[in-house]
Formats: structure tokens, C-alpha cells, sequence
């Protein structure tokens, strides 16, 4: 095995283009362990540490683009404002020794259906950055997840960032899991307001293939505040609403049965998870009166219970 | 391959290092230094946390090759780097800038939990661990005390839910965790303790402090 080590990102992207088969390696959540377990023998690891500006984020007017290794207790210190249904994901990976470590960028290699950061990437908005020699170019998250453990990156390509929508909204995130820390989520919700554009979009990790939007949920709750009028008055969502958008997320799901949890489980969890954050987000709308982006973290930080 | 890396504030060179070696490995195989214990080797037990540049991270999910030039702390330097950290409050500066003791190989490698007549205190977090009966079998303690102290140095008044958090990566099978919540609860009251006086910053001794000593031990 060879261990490269590349400076600056420029010899990242020619090490990567000589050396296909080499395995970046950021905070090595996932990797090492693999290499731990003899899972996994690559020819080359490619540590992508001394690369700074993977590390770094800037926050413009529109999005943050956030460096491939920032890891997700800088998400949850620093970015919760900006993408608070993201922060909350960040603060359910792991531990703090893991989220000092875990990066989104790695959470995208990765590509596990269970992947923490997915669902808020996809309810945000999100843009996959993906560079190689041979030049750069911009991956809807939709589009990022090609299979189980599979993404869109080519065998040359790295991610230099992802370009994530700033919250102009409430947004949340609930995850199921026998406890509140290290576990893999048995499945994960995602649902964000975007009262701007009054759409909404809700997102659900761990129950199917891919992490995936749940578009007839969206489409169907977006015409229902339409039909109602409840962007303006900001009234209570009923009940009826609520348990179809609910029953509707749950039927997109395709999940499977395994250790973590059964197929039957994890489709009745995702409705009782889209019922509870949507109550949370709209409740957060009407008291923000409109204007819920960075309140939705709240200041506690942490995920409900769902 | 060649890593040399600051351990404990000492550099320290490993040679013949396998690429895909963590530093786990390289510190209790390499460099005589078994404090850091090796269990899960998948990052779920916290029972391998060491501080990398000052961050509380698993060793055995760190690369070899990653901490090339770096600063790691292992629980065998934890009394130092708390007593450096400690001076230079009292200072005014910062335990970065005056981390220029350094503790030598021979004491990183006699490290024991009890202090020696020779030896270096130990450090608040330690000494909690033993005064609240915090430690049984002791296998997870090296990793529940980087952790804790390093809860302790972000948040000198660590609530319930924060001690309960800032732990949640390290899994002890013996003690059903009250000790050790009271050993943090105890390390944590009387860090803040020793820090008050002629602290004109943090707010006085009397405001919302955490649990008396007397309530822990």
C-alpha cells in the first residue's frame, strides 16, 4: 500500500488522476475502519488533510460552499444558522470524538443509504462540486446517489465542496436509533420550508437504495398550504394534511429488512417521523411569523426525539 | 514508511510504519505507550481517545500517515498537558504557548494511575476518577479521562446533559456510568474551584455552580 500525500489540492487531483484506485482518505470514519477489518487493501490511500481549503467554508448570499473535510462539529458550531436541518443531522453522527473527525464530503463518498447528511442535503438544496484533471463540474445531490455505497463520481474525481442552499426556512432532521449516539440510523427524515419559493421539500435516508426526496409528499403538501392559504395566514396545518403528507413519505420508502431494523419498521417510522418534523417546521413558521431560518436548530442544539 | 509526530510534548519517530497502520497501532506497538486502549478498532468505543492538535479523536480511525507533524496527547502525558493548561490560565495565556515542558519517554511509559513519589500529579479529571470510585476494570478509564478533561478545558461548568454528550463516545461496561458522571461532576467543581479566585472574567464562585463536592464523594 501506498500512502500519498498530497499538499496542495492540484497534486490531490493529479494523484487521484494517476492513481484511480486510490482511496481518499479525510477523517478515516468510515475507511479505517474497513482497513481495520481487512475489508478493504487499497493500493493507494490519498490523505486529503494537508489540503486546506477542503477544510475551509465560505457563506455567500445564496449558499455556503462547504470544503469536502469540514468536519461536522464545525457544521453544528458554526453553520447552524445557515443550514440548520444540516447541523442537526451533524449532531446525531456518531460521537464527539467521530464529528471532530467526519466530514460531509466523506459522507458523500461514502454514499451509505444511511448516510446522515443526506436527507438534509437534499431538503436544503445541494450541489456536489466534483474536480479531476480533467476539469470541474456541479452534481445535483438528487442525481449524486447512483446505488447502494455507489455515487456519480468518476474514477478520477474528488470532491472539492458541496454548495448547500442557506435555510430561508425552518428546517429539521430526526433520526431513528437505539440510542441517541453512535448508531447508524435505522432510518432518517428530513423536511424543510422554503416559504420564498412555498414549497417544501422532504427527504428520507435509510429506507431505500438511495437516500431520496420523497416528491409526491412535497407536491401534495405544497398544494394543500397553496389551496388553503396557509403561507399567508399562517394557520394550523390539518390534521388530514399532516397524515396524508405522513402516509405519503412512508409509500415512497423501499427499504429492506436487516440487523438494524425491518422493512415494515422503517416504513411506518418514516411516516411517524415526517408527521412529528413537520409539526415541528410549521410550528416554527407560524411563530417565526414567516421568517424561521436559525430558529429551527433551536438553542439546544440536538435532534427531538421523534 | 517514516512518521514523526509530538507525542505528550516529545517528538517521537516510528519507522517501518505500514501504510494503513492507525495511530493507535503506532503508539501502543511502536512507541511503548499502551494507555490508549485497543478495543472495537471502529471508532464505537472511545476507549483509544487521544487529543490530535487539540481535539478529541479515536486513534485507532487516524491514519499513521495523517498525524505527520502534528500534536497528539495520550492519556500517559494528561497530567502534564493539564497542569501546562492550568499555569497558563493562572498566566493568562494559553496551554499552546507554554507547552514547552515536555514529558520525557521513560516517564510517558511508567505512567500508572497512582501518583509516584517521582512522578507527575495527576490531573484533576484522575484524581476525580479515583476519589469518586469511577474506575472498576479500568479498561475504558484512558479514554473517559482525555475525554472528560477535554469537556472540562471547552466547559467549566458542564451541565448533566453536557458530561452526559461529551461522553456519549465512550462505552464502560462495568460501572453503569453514575461514578463516572460524579467523577466528572467532582473534576469539573473543583477545577473551577481552583480557578475562581481572581478570575475577573468567568462570573463569581456563587453563580449557578455545579454540584458541591461534598453531594459527589
Amino acid at each position: 500500500m501506498e500512502f500519498l500525500r498530497p499538499a496542495r489540492w492540484e497534486e490531490a487531483l493529479a494523484a487521484k488522476a494517476e492513481h484511480p484506485g486510490a482511496v481518499p482518505i479525510a477523517g478515516g470514519t468510515d475507511v479505517m475502519v474497513e482497513i481495520n477489518f481487512d475489508q478493504r487493501r487499497p493500493e493507494q490511500l490519498l490523505d486529503l488533510n494537508r489540503v486546506t481549503e477542503l477544510h475551509e467554508w465560505e457563506t455567500g448570499e445564496e449558499e455556503v460552499a462547504l470544503g469536502a473535510c469540514v468536519p461536522y462539529t464545525r457544521i453544528i458550531e458554526d453553520l447552524r444558522r445557515e443550514l440548520p436541518g444540516l447541523a442537526l443531522a451533524a449532531h446525531t453522527v456518531g460521537s464527539p470524538q467521530i464529528r471532530n473527525r467526519g466530514s460531509v464530503g466523506g459522507n458523500l463518498g461514502a454514499a451509505s443509504p444511511a448516510g446522515d447528511s443526506h436527507p438534509p442535503l437534499l431538503t436544503a438544496g445541494a450541489e456536489v462540486e466534483a474536480e479531476s484533471v480533467r476539469g470541474s463540474r456541479r452534481i445535483p445531490v438528487e442525481d449524486f446517489f447512483t446505488g447502494v455505497k455507489r455515487n456519480a463520481l468518476a474514477d478520477d474525481e474528488l470532491i472539492k465542496r458541496v454548495h448547500i442552499k442557506k435555510a430561508s426556512g425552518p428546517q429539521q432532521f430526526s433520526k431513528i436509533g437505539t440510542r441517541n449516539a453512535m448508531v447508524i440510523a435505522v432510518c432518517g427524515f428530513s423536511v424543510a420550508l422554503h416559504p420564498e419559493s412555498r414549497s417544501v421539500r422532504a427527504a428520507v435516508g435509510s429506507a431505500a437504495p438511495t437516500p431520496f426526496r420523497a416528491l409526491a409528499a412535497e407536491d401534495f403538501l405544497g398544494a394543500a398550504l397553496e389551496e388553503e392559504g396557509l403561507w399567508d395566514s399562517g394557520g394550523a396545518l390539518p390534521p388530514s394534511v399532516t397524515k396524508e403528507f405522513a402516509g405519503l413519505c412512508s409509500a415512497a420508502c423501499n427499504p429492506i429488512d436487516d440487523v438494524r431494523g425491518s422493512a415494515a419498521y422503517r416504513r411506518h417510522a418514516v411516516g411517524v417521523m415526517a408527521r412529528r418534523t413537520l409539526g415541528w417546521v410549521w410550528d416554527d413558521y407560524r411563530g417565526g411569523a414567516g421568517s424561521g431560518a436559525g430558529r429551527a436548530a433551536g438553542d439546544e442544539g440536538g435532534s427531538r426525539c421523534a | 514508511m517514516r512518521v514523526t509526530f509530538t507525542v505528550n510534548g516529545r517528538r517521537h519517530e516510528a519507522d517501518d510504519v505500514w501504510e494503513g497502520e492507525s495511530l493507535l497501532y503506532v503508539l501502543r506497538e511502536r512507541m511503548g505507550l499502551p494507555g490508549s486502549k485497543n478495543a472495537c478498532e471502529q471508532g464505537e468505543c472511545g476507549s483509544c481517545t487521544v487529543r490530535l492538535d487539540g481535539e478529541s479523536v479515536c486513534a485507532c480511525l487516524v491514519a499513521a500517515g495523517q498525524v505527520e507533524g502534528r500534536d497528539v496527547v495520550t492519556v500517559e502525558g494528561l497530567a502534564d498537558y493539564a497542569r501546562q493548561r492550568a499555569e497558563a490560565a493562572s498566566a493568562g495565556g494559553t496551554a499552546a504557548e507554554s507547552a514547552s515542558v515536555s514529558t520525557s519517554a521513560a516517564d510517558e511509559q511508567r505512567w500508572a494511575a497512582a501518583p509516584a513519589a517521582d512522578g507527575v500529579p495527576l490531573s484533576p479529571v484522575q484524581e476525580a476518577f479515583i476519589d469518586a470510585g469511577a474506575v472498576q476494570c479500568g479498561f475504558c478509564t484512558p479514554g473517559l479521562l482525555v475525554a472528560a478533561d477535554e469537556l472540562i478545558e471547552r466547559n467549566a461548568r458542564p451541565s448533566d446533559a453536557d458530561i452526559r454528550e461529551a461522553l456519549s463516545g465512550n462505552l464502560c461496561r462495568c460501572t453503569g456510568y453514575e461514578k463516572i458522571l460524579d467523577a466528572v461532576r467532582l473534576a469539573a467543581a473543583r477545577t473551577d474551584h481552583a480557578e475562581a479566585p481572581g478570575d475577573g472574567n468567568g462570573p463569581g464562585p456563587h453563580s449557578g455552580h455545579g454540584p458541591a463536592q461534598g453531594e459527589v464523594v
